[in-house]
């Protein structure tokens, strides 16, 4: 059949150049798969390989340690504990609820515990670990450890938690560290790890930065649910800085527990380099339960506290400065030239002016007094004569050289000014013209003076330490290098720059401190030091919290302790020691104690004695002491 | 005349045998192993669960491919329709399962196997349009009415296929069956007709996608638009590929596929795992021998000595073609992803199994080049 031959051989022949035709299309596409992928595999390699490392590489930061604080000789105040915590994973537990129900035999885990573990089960991916408690015991680790078989899935895991062993004795001083705050982020990732901590007051907030030292990084693989399949490359971080405090350790537990139970606070300084050797402050609180967490009901009992354990009375705390302002009257009074020592006043026991009448607190008044028997006897009369005639600004012209009314830069938060009146305060604070009668009270420290026991610390140093501008502060410089930029008050190479106040004035002063003290008659003779070469000088203070009326007055005032705690007087002292050779000051304030002599002025003299047994210089010659005589 | 199997006249069994193309069975042999070292890589170094299964289909679909090949290529002429019809049953029964609530149903349960009418419908088109095709003269051809039944034999199975919904299927169906009608002599003018009113009715059929195969076409637009959602697996494997750089990060070290940021790199995506694992190098590699089947193909098809054979040996190996240019242009980001695997080293049985039988054909062509065959089905000569 030649037809059908035909006809065949012409599809054929057809067929074999369409079948050419499509393999050629075909090679065609192939070559634009393999174009497609020289560019993806060789010209676009490179991004895709950052790609594929973005996707399969997570950086984890590896939190460093903290930085210890310790005080003067060492004594570590704050530092790193191992937190034993248990885990439990998921994925490995299998039937959670039962390995916790096993793990509650061992340990004591609550309730409420349990259910919050369930709770971020639920969240979480199966091959995160859970803490299902923190804190454990050596006892409770070795009792998890031991039932290992028991407990699929569950591990301890050990990490690092801030511990203050001291507790409340520095509170106010260290501070605490507790979890970040959303506002407190800056950006630095560190601060968004879960179980980050940051200073949130005292030397651990000013310090922070310090102390938190540099993160490190571990560069791992995780694949695409997020697991950690192996770590590549490690790179430690950079420990927090140890930071050495001017605290002398057995000082401070010392002094919190020779202020007791009172709503009290004390100060003692070095008046020469104004380290600050003790700060207490009472009633304090537990540190170590901000770190963990305070429960509300913790909470509410702290801040609901009439004695404001929270406050650190001794920078933060603003009281009328009582007698202890007259040696700023008196050196202002000298150094105004509006008396001489010598030159005296009568005291009947009140003064009158105008319509007013200012009692002396001796009703039946001191006679004739000049300054160092006014001093000595804290005799009120003697002061509003003195007030009288230098006026309010040359009063607080004295206070500020005095570093009174100023905040002083000192290292912890919370610092406050205090208050010195002036005739343009008033006019601009509240509106109204300054009263005469308003210097009189003012030439006492009361109205509208306000002063911190660390400021009249400082004042006392400022009076005995041979007029040099002293600055308080907690960082020691031998430690703190690199620190200076921040521990602005330590001593400056130059030494402390002078008052500019008169040696002589100055040295009538604290020689009328000295008689307050030591010589018969004097309000705090019967708290003097009785231990030869460590004699101590000093000033009384009874600040009132609430004025006397006249109706009182004639009923007769009520004694103190008649009065609910809240009205009764605020005790104060500062005093100076040892007397010949001014060395360290001491300011002591117990809130609604009563007065200065019978209650602040034994705590400061115990204070100013244990600080000298303590001193590591004593009978060492003084030479060696920064000293600059102003 | 006889309707056996696999009596001839012209040659006995072992001759056969003898005829077989050893040297195809070779290429096959090494792309499996490849697809086979791969199932091992995607199940991170282990033999289960893919591989051994994989193997032991491979096996069996070879011995069914060698029975295939020897069977007369008369034998299939003359099923040829009743094979065609008995697919396009199929089809109808699962779209009608689908229908009575087993939802988008794709597969009959055979025990054994889970079959796949769609799969089936591969090859049973290619055998029914060459069929019909060698019925009919070059001349006429060229009547269009002569092209109303093979345009129903190709649209009837798509659009069930489309019904499904599988695109991708559908897509290959029209493409192997047009394929078939260009060589087959129709006028090349009439493509351009069609794919032009084809181009006009875009808009028709876009709105007639369902709402995931319009986001799988607009992901593949944009896969950006999508980073964590539909254009996840785009991007992912376009990172696996580009990260593979020119040799690859070696076996079982591609992080992209270990570490599970590569979806379904069994199945769809294993070709971005070999990429990903041996770099451009061994991408081309396996081009390459996929590229050596096809040319075995055109060989075995200019070869045959009747329309019937060359079209049912080329309608394959475009098929077989099709099979893998769409896959790897939709893994490489140069189509959307359709949901067709890679030929012969994808995890699955009924593409295997239809591969292979599609293979015993060629290769039975390759056997009986030498028949004759008159239009109707009666032997020449």
């Amino acid at each position: 059949m030649p037809m059908l031959k035909d006809r065949d051989q012409e599809r054929q022949k057809v067929f074999t150049r369409r079948a050419l035709l499509l393999g050629g299309a075909q090679l065609g596409m192939v070559g634009a798969l393999l174009g497609r992928l020289y560019y993806l595999q060789v010209v676009e390699a490179d991004r895709y390989r950052v790609l594929a490392d973005d996707n399969r590489i997570n950086i984890r930061l590896l939190p460093p340690p903290r930085g210890e604080i310790v005080d003067r000789f060492g004594m570590p105040l704050a530092i790193n504990e191992k937190n034993y915590r248990v885990v439990i994973v998921r994925e490995q537990a299998g039937n959670v609820p039962a390995t916790l129900e096993r793990l509650g035999r061992l340990i004591d885990l609550p309730e409420r515990e349990v259910r919050r573990v369930m709770r971020e089960m639920k969240r979480k991916r199966a091959f995160v670990p859970i803490t299902a408690r923190e804190n454990l015991t050596w006892e409770e680790v070795s009792r998890v450890e031991v039932n290992a078989p028991d407990l699929p899935g569950i591990a301890i895991e050990v990490g690092l938690t801030r511990f203050y062993p001291y507790s409340e004795t520095l509170a106010h001083v260290l501070g605490y560290v507790a979890a970040v705050s959303e506002s407190e982020l800056t950006g630095d990732p560190l601060l968004e790890l879960p179980d980050f901590r940051i200073g949130k007051n005292g030397v651990e907030r000013t310090y922070d930065e310090y102390l938190r030292g540099k993160a490190g990084t571990s560069q791992v693989e995780v694949n695409a649910l997020g697991r950690v399949i192996r770590e590549l490359s490690r790179e430690d971080g950079t420990p927090g800085r140890r930071i050495e405090i001017t605290l002398d350790m057995e000082l401070q537990r010392y002094a919190m527990e020779r202020i007791g139970e009172e709503s009290a606070s004390a100060v003692i300084l070095d008046v020469h380099n104004g380290d600050v050797l003790a700060l207490a402050s009472t009633p304090g609180f537990d540190p170590n339960a901000f770190n963990r967490g305070l429960t509300p009901k913790e909470w509410e009992e702290l801040i609901s506290n009439e004695r404001g354990p929270l406050t650190n009375k001794a920078i933060a705390g603003q009281y009328a400065p009582g007698s202890t302002y007259k040696m700023v009257v008196a050196l202002a009074a000298l150094d105004a030239g509006v008396t001489t020592p010598n030159q005296r006043v009568f005291c009947p026991g009140h003064m009158e002016l105008g319509d007013s009448r200012f009692h002396c607190w001796k009703r039946h008044g001191h006679g004739h007094m000049d300054m160092r028997d006014a001093m000595k006897q804290s005799c009120d009369v003697y002061f509003y004569e003195m007030a009288k005639r230098l006026g309010i600004n040359r009063i607080a012209a004295m206070s500020e050289r005095l570093g009174l009314g100023q905040t002083l830069g000192f290292d912890l938060p919370g610092e406050r000014s205090g208050l010195i009146p002036s005739r343009e305060w008033k006019q601009a604070r509240l509106g109204k013209s300054w009263h005469q009668g308003e210097t009189l009270i003012a030439g006492i420290g009361q109205g509208y003076v306000l002063t911190t026991p660390l400021q009249l610390a400082v004042m006392t140093a400022r009076l005995v330490n041979g007029g040099i501008a002293v600055k308080p502060h907690l960082i020691r410089r031998e430690a703190g290098d690199g620190l200076g930029a921040l521990g602005s008050n330590l001593v400056p190479d130059s030494g402390f720059p002078s008052m500019g106040i008169s040696a002589e004035h100055l040295r009538i002063v604290r020689e009328s401190m000295a008689a307050v003290t030591n010589e018969q008659g004097g309000t705090a003779y019967r708290a003097r030091i009785t231990e030869p070469g460590m004699e101590m000088g000093g000033k009384t203070g009874t600040a009132q919290v609430r004025r006397i009326t006249m109706a009182e007055r004639l009923a007769g005032v009520k004694k103190n302790e008649d009065l609910p705690w809240k009205f009764r007087d605020h005790a104060l002292f500062v005093g100076y020691a040892p007397v010949n050779m001014p060395r360290y000051c001491c300011a002591v304030i117990v809130e609604h104690g009563g007065g200065g002599s019978a209650v602040a002025a034994p705590i400061a003299r115990d204070l100013l004695l244990e600080t000298q047994r303590r001193d590591p210089a004593r009978g060492r010659p003084l030479a060696a002491l920064p000293r600059r005589e102003g | 005349m006889s309707f056996g199997l696999f009596n001839n006249r012209d040659m006995t069994l072992g001759q056969k045998l003898l005829q077989m193309n050893w040297m195809l069975i070779l290429l096959l042999i090494v792309i499996c192993t490849v697809g086979f070292a791969m199932l091992y890589s995607a199940a991170n170094g282990n033999w289960q669960p893919w591989a051994v299964r994989q193997m032991m289909r491979f096996s069996a679909a070879l011995g069914l491919m060698v029975i295939i090949a020897l069977i007369d290529v008369r034998f299939w002429m003359r099923w040829a329709y009743v094979i065609y019809l008995g697919a396009l049953a199929l089809l109808v029964v699962v779209e009608v399962a689908g229908d009575i609530g087993m939802g988008a149903q794709r597969w009959i349960d055979l025990g054994v196997i889970q079959l796949q009418p769609s799969e089936v419908m591969k090859v049973a088109l290619i055998l029914g349009l060459a069929r019909y095709f060698h019925g009919v003269g070059h001349e006429e051809t060229a009547r269009p009415l002569m092209l109303l039944l093979p345009i129903a034999m190709i649209g009837a199975p798509a659009l069930l296929v489309l019904k499904q919904p599988d695109l991708g299927t559908a897509g290959m169906l029209i493409m192997a069956g047009t394929a078939l009608l260009f060589l087959a002599g129709v006028r090349i003018w009439k493509f351009l007709l069609v794919g032009g009113i084809g181009l006009a009715c875009i808009p028709i059929a876009w709105g007639l996608l369902r709402e995931y195969q319009k986001n799988r076409i607009l992901t593949f637009l944009n896969p950006e638009n999508d980073p964590l959602g539909a254009g996840y697996h785009i991007i992912q494997s376009q990172i696996a590929l580009g990260s593979g750089g020119v040799f690859g990060k070696g076996f079982l070290q591609g992080s992209q596929s270990h570490l599970q940021f590569l979806p379904e790199k069994q199945t769809d995506f294993i070709f971005t795992m070999l990429a990903e694992e041996f770099g451009l190098a061994g991408a081309t590699g396996l081009i390459g021998l996929y590229v050596l089947v096809i040319c075995y193909g055109f060989a075995i098809a200019l070869r045959a000595r009747s329309q019937f054979a060359r079209l049912l040996a080329l309608g394959l190996t475009v098929n077989f073609f099709l099979y893998f240019f769409i896959n790897i242009a939709m893994v490489t980001g140069l189509m959307p992803v359709v949901g067709i695997p890679l030929p012969l080293i994808s995890y699955g049985g009924t593409a295997l199994l239809t591969l292979m039988i599609g293979f015993g054909l060629l290769m039975g062509v390759y056997i009986h080049r030498d028949l004759r065959i008159g239009r109707s089905g009666i032997d020449e000569d």
